[in-house]
């Protein structure tokens, strides 16, 4: 490929809120785009910004300047980069590769199948190992004298969405779950996700019958009269359809549509109204352009926020996740979820009730589960709505996003519920469109073992497990789980708020400048360590026979040094690429060389002040500025002021 | 004065109290001067709930069962009890949380509100009951206020060469609102102070407040220059501020007002410094909001907080509707603007509005702890308090009448205090290791700006506060957020101190809805303040250990 492997020099990267820029040098390789600021000052470090390919979502080239031509590259990650390359030319190749390089039409493309970290074989294959799905259907106490697991999509010929392992009422006789797959649309008929032990009502889900207006199905009757038998807590079964009533009504005109409360006996029909993949696109694309917005005054951010209807519709999955959780665990009744094909808001649906009622999904391991269970296996279709390959735009939407800020929604809810910070959201969120691991590759199982991605590709819940410290949420209290063990979150819509770290992620002028989170994650791993070293000493002290003394927290100065330690990733803005954080952590080892006295009076922390006051703070206030506007300003609008002075 | 006139009914048995948080409780209810005592004697414990009548803004009162039914006490579970009649009282109060009474009887019912009403909108000073409270911890000998201006001054030593400490309002002769002792030049004197007090609205001529150690650079305050229509000058006002930037060269007036409010003000007597008379000046207008529209701002917002629909977009809408976080927005900006005159560009500034108690004072103390480190101590925020807002003369009185539910015609009443603890939130959110109090401390002063145990906040200047001998007779508040055992409550156990100046991202995405103060009573905020809890609990664990 002689398109890439291409540097260009004098390339100026504008900041996205200031009219700061910098400039430097722009490299495109076979899998990023990389931005390296050139080092005017031998004091600090050169910025570098890597972009994988796989995470451009488009790339503009505005008209030309007198500065030079301008490029805009969004990013699925929420990143914007605005660059201006001196000259046309150089722009428009970096344009056209960028073009044909972030368009691939094979998964052999995929970052996934040449990423390789330093791991070995067996490594690679226990990655794949760590989450077992029959094992969390144990868990949950399935098989059971009332579900079983069936063999019929053992060769995904009844469902070539579904996973070969379903779970099924012990009553449901093949017959039953073939003509009740017949009848739905795609073939996914009622199957068992979640199972509530106490009451032993159960989550089902499938995607919606193909009733029409008036055609009816005996097999599939029986299947929901199964799964009603399957529970003796309740009489009837809840039939939760995800959709606004009205598209629902317009499917029955295609053939498809909802259950008749008439044709099915012990049902109880319900709609939730959560809109379609369409107007969650759209929705986010309009919330997008709101935050996106230079100099956006505080009222007409309300007002974006308002008129775009994102929280709306945020509020809307988790109030369809609370009214299932309410039906399993308050009345005891098994719930059937579908919406059209049952691949998108029943997935949002069902694992964000899962993760109201069992404590287990709240955690790091159990998270990973979840997402396994109900969006990987089940068949979200990660290819389409992430747009992987060059696809139909159409079909991609923000859904798992979604159910990302759901879940992010009711940290902020319950801080000390999850065992994982929002920092574990976001990662997950960056991988699931980076194609760097082979979780979420393919829209689903079937696809995915054709590719052998088992064989090809890395886990990302093996790397993810084991830098999970760094996902930890410090104000966690595992105990709170015996007091809460259902969450019942509040609907008030004041209780749903901006995702700032999740859509502003990389524009860290915004964040704030100095992280609770990081800073007791710290203190933390600091004091187990200073344990260990104890617990070390003692046992020293023991070889050579000598009684260990009381404990002393006040540990000699020796071992304080070994302190400040700090996590590299997640300094106070996204967690940081690859590359980045092994920058930071050089750049740590360095200091620590200089001596460990001086990362200590240096923290990050202050070197993040130091950092935060840029110049485009300044700006920012000066922009405001109104009415006296048409006369000349002061200095303080135009100067560079002293941070570089501040900045270590 | 005599309060029992205004007691008709003292107690009442078989109360029901309804608060957030708690399941309703029967018990006795029991008026006093000062407060609302509600007693319950549940076997052998008993519960005290004691309310002070001061932080009542709002009553609401509804009488039922006029016909004789008997009522049912469904919550207390106790089978129907014959009543006459019964009334329900809805005490709104100034912390914003709401109450409600059930009392058997509408005599009683009637009486106790009737006394509420009159008890909890007493304005003679000396009535109030920092003025009879006497804890035991407590003496009167203990020292009022935590620093005065002749401390001040002498603490600041690099100043003393070109600033000096005037008595020149010593009696309050020359501004009522000013305390006895302000900063100015080395140059001017006091002579030539009387003469710009008469040129500035109130008296209120420029006095230091701020200086910059690193360059030298200064922050001034006072109110507008009473030039009026005919654009009249004031010799000794230009070689005032001349004196300020003597050497530098070049300094910034920030005005918050407008540009056209400004140039309006003029008609009414009021005015600017004009470029031609103050050819070294620059003026910068910012308008900030104050008195009537800020008030109504925060009627607003706590409406949409206590609004409990269930759309998301009518509570955007009411949200920006109230205009309070523009608000905040404004303040903080314009508070970035000033310190960046100092700090970056290196020239003293001089703010004011028109009276220049008000917006002034919350841009000026602002900027002060951007810029100081240590106003960003416990000790230095409180004293930065007292400096900046009980000493410079914010009539708290007036502005902190009535709070957000009352029903009372509005007079004077401006929520510019709880503005600033707002944006001092906001910069506590953005560097949550650079201040050394906790967001407990705000919630805090906020309550107790409105209604107080203590005599800190009472009257509108240290003049009136001495003529009502507020500082031999009441506590001070800021002296007992001091104490020790206080102290650790209050104060942040993440605290780095940082010399650096903390600049704050302004964009509306980086400022929230301060859910402590404005949803405090919904039922989460507990979910959240317990794992506050548990945060500086495990912080302080770790601190303990390492």
């Amino acid at each position: 490929m002689k398109y890439i492997q291409s540097s260009v020099e004098q390339v100026r990267l504008l900041e996205r809120f200031s009219n700061k820029s910098t400039s430097g040098t722009l490299h495109l390789t076979a899998t990023h785009l990389i931005f390296v600021e050139s080092n005017n000052t031998a004091t600090t470090a050169a910025q570098e910004i890597w972009i994988l390919h796989h995470h451009i979502a488009s790339v503009e080239k505005l008209s030309l300047t007198t500065s030079g031509c301008p490029l805009v590259i969004q990013c699925r990650n929420f990143r914007v980069v605005h660059f201006v390359v001196q000259r046309e030319r150089d722009c428009h190749d970096i344009y056209s590769s960028l073009l044909r390089l972030l368009r691939p039409v094979s998964y052999d493309e995929l970052y996934a199948f040449s990423y390789n970290p330093k791991q070995n074989e067996q490594q690679r294959e226990e990655g794949w190992q760590l989450i077992d799905l029959g094992a969390e259907f144990e868990r949950m106490g399935v098989p059971c004298d009332r579900w079983q697991l069936t063999d019929v999509n053992r060769d995904y010929k009844i469902c070539e969405t579904y996973p070969r392992d379903l779970y099924v009422p012990i009553t449901a006789s093949k017959p039953i779950i073939v003509g009740s797959s017949k009848f739905r649309s795609k073939g996914r008929f009622p199957v068992l996700t979640y199972f509530y032990q106490e009451k032993k009502a159960a989550v089902c889900r499938c995607s919606q019958p193909l009733s029409g207006f008036s055609a009816r199905c005996l097999e599939d009757e029986s299947m929901l009269q199964a799964i009603s038998k399957a529970n003796h807590n309740s009489r009837f079964v809840y039939v939760m359809d995800t959709r606004p009533k009205l598209n629902a009504m317009a499917n029955r005109a295609a053939g498809k549509g909802y259950e008749n409360e008439d044709n099915y006996s012990n049902i109880r029909f319900q709609f939730v109204g959560i809109e379609n993949i369409h107007v969650m696109r759209t929705s986010l694309q309009k919330l997008l352009e709101v935050v996106g917005s230079r100099f956006l005054s505080v009222n007409d951010y309300l007002l974006g926020l308002e008129s775009c209807g994102w929280l709306r519709h945020v509020k809307a999955v988790v109030d369809a996740a609370i009214f299932l959780t309410k039906a399993v665990t308050v009345e005891g009744a098994s719930v059937l979820v579908h919406c059209s094909d049952g691949w998108d808001r029943t997935a949002q649906v069902c694992s964000l009730g899962a993760l109201l009622m069992d404590p287990y999904y709240r955690t790091i391991k159990g998270f990973m589960v979840l997402i396994e269970k109900d969006w990987i296996s089940f068949g979200h279709k990660f290819a389409d709505r992430c747009d992987q390959l060059d696809g139909d735009p159409k079909e991609v939407s923000p859904v798992f996003t979604q159910f990302l800020e759901c879940v992010w929604q009711l940290t902020e809810q319950f801080p000390q519920a999850f065992e994982f910070s929002e920092w574990l959201l976001l990662q997950i969120h960056e991988h699931v469109h980076s194609c760097q691991y082979g979780n979420f590759l393919a829209n689903n199982q079937r696809r995915r073992e054709e590719l052998q991605l088992g064989d090809r590709t890395h886990s990302l819940w093996a790397f993810l497990l084991r830098e999970q410290q760094n996902y930890l949420n410090p104000a966690y209290c595992p105990t709170y789980a015996d007091t809460h063990p259902v969450l019942e979150p509040s609907t008030l819509p004041c209780h749903f708020k901006f995702w700032r770290n999740m859509y502003h992620q990389f524009d860290r002028s915004m964040h704030p400048r100095q992280s609770v989170l990081k800073n007791v994650l710290t203190l933390k791993e600091s004091n187990c360590q200073l344990e260990d070293t104890i617990k070390d000493l003692e046992t020293r002290l023991q070889k050579h026979g000598i009684s260990p003394p009381t404990p002393d927290p006040q540990a000699s100065p020796r071992d304080q040094r070994i302190l400040p330690t700090r996590p590299h990733s997640l300094i106070l803005g996204a967690p940081l690429s690859r590359k980045e954080a092994q920058r930071q952590q050089e750049e740590e080892e360095e200091e620590e060389e200089v001596g460990e006295e001086v990362t200590e009076c240096c923290s990050d922390t202050e070197r993040t002040v130091e950092g935060s006051s840029g110049t485009e703070r300044k700006e920012s206030y000066s922009d405001l500025q109104g009415t006296y506007g048409a006369k000349a300003e002061p200095a303080v609008v135009s100067l560079e002021f002293g941070v570089a002075r501040m900045t270590c | 004065m005599e309060f029992s006139e205004h007691i008709k009914t003292a107690n009442v048995e078989d109360v029901v109290l309804r608060r957030p948080f708690h399941p309703p409780m029967q018990g006795t209810l029991c008026v006093t001067g000062h407060h609302l005592l509600f007693s319950n004697r549940d076997g052998d414990s008993s519960r005290l709930v004691l309310l002070l009548l001061r932080n009542i803004d709002a009553i609401e009162k509804s009488v039922e069962n006029l016909l004789g039914y008997s009522s049912l006490f469904s919550s207390t579970g106790q089978s129907q009890r014959p009543s006459v009649s019964s009334g329900t009282i809805t005490l709104k109060c100034k912390d914003l949380c709401v109450l409600q009474l059930d009392i058997p009887g509408m005599e009683e019912c009637l009486n106790i509100a009737r006394s509420i009403e009159y008890l909890s909108s007493l304005d003679i000073v000396s009535d109030m009951y920092p003025f009879f409270y006497r804890p035991l911890k407590l003496s009167l000998q203990d020292q009022w206020g935590l620093s005065s201006p002749e401390q001040n001054y002498a603490q600041m030593e690099e100043l003393q060469d070109r600033w000096r400490l005037s008595h020149v309002n010593k009696d309050y002769s020359v501004c009522p609102s000013y305390p006895p002792a302000v900063i100015v030049p080395h140059s001017i004197d006091d002579e030539t102070l009387v003469k710009v007090a008469k040129f500035r609205q109130g008296g209120r001529f420029p006095v230091l407040c701020y200086y910059h150690r690193k360059n030298g650079m200064v922050i001034m305050r006072s109110s507008q220059p009473l030039t009026g229509a005919n654009r009249k000058r004031c010799r000794e006002d230009e070689l005032l501020l001349q004196a300020v930037i003597d050497g530098s060269g070049l300094g910034y007036i920030i005005d918050t007002r407008s540009n056209q409010q400004a140039q309006q003000a003029r008609m009414t007597g009021g005015g600017f410094e004009s470029k031609s008379s103050y050819s070294c000046w620059k003026r910068l207008h910012r308008q900030l909001e104050r008195g009537k529209v800020l008030q109504e701002s925060l009627i607003k917002l706590v409406e949409a907080c206590g609004d409990h629909s269930h759309s998301v977009d009518r509570w955007l809408s009411k949200l920006e509707n109230s205009k309070w976080l523009s608000h905040v927005h404004t303040a903080l900006a314009t508070a970035g603007l000033l310190a960046e005159c100092v700090e970056r560009d290196g020239h003293s500034v001089l703010v004011h509005g028109s009276e220049g108690t008000d917006a002034t004072l919350l841009v000026s103390s602002l900027a002060q702890l951007i810029l100081d480190p240590n106003t960003r101590t416990l000790d230095g925020f409180l004293g930065l308090l007292e400096r900046e807002w009980l000493l410079a003369g914010h009539p708290f009185q007036h502005r902190c009448a009535h709070s957000a539910y009352s029903h009372a015609r509005l007079r004077l009443e401006a929520p510019v205090f709880v503005l600033l603890l707002d944006c001092v939130w906001q910069l506590a959110r953005q560097f949550p290791l650079a201040m050394g109090f906790s967001e407990p401390l705000l919630l805090r002063l906020a309550r107790e700006v409105y209604a107080s145990d203590y005599g800190t906040f009472l009257c509108n200047s240290d003049q009136e506060r001495c003529a009502a001998g507020v500082k031999e007779r009441t506590h001070c508040l800021f002296q007992f957020l001091l104490k020790p055992s206080e102290r650790e409550h209050y104060s942040n156990p993440l605290y780095e101190p940082t010399e650096l100046a903390i600049w704050p991202s302004i964009q509306p995405q980086s400022l929230q809805l301060w859910r402590g103060l404005f949803l405090r009573w919904t039922q989460h905020a507990v979910h959240l303040e317990k794992a506050q809890e548990e945060l500086r609990n495990l912080v302080i664990e770790c601190r303990g250990a390492s």
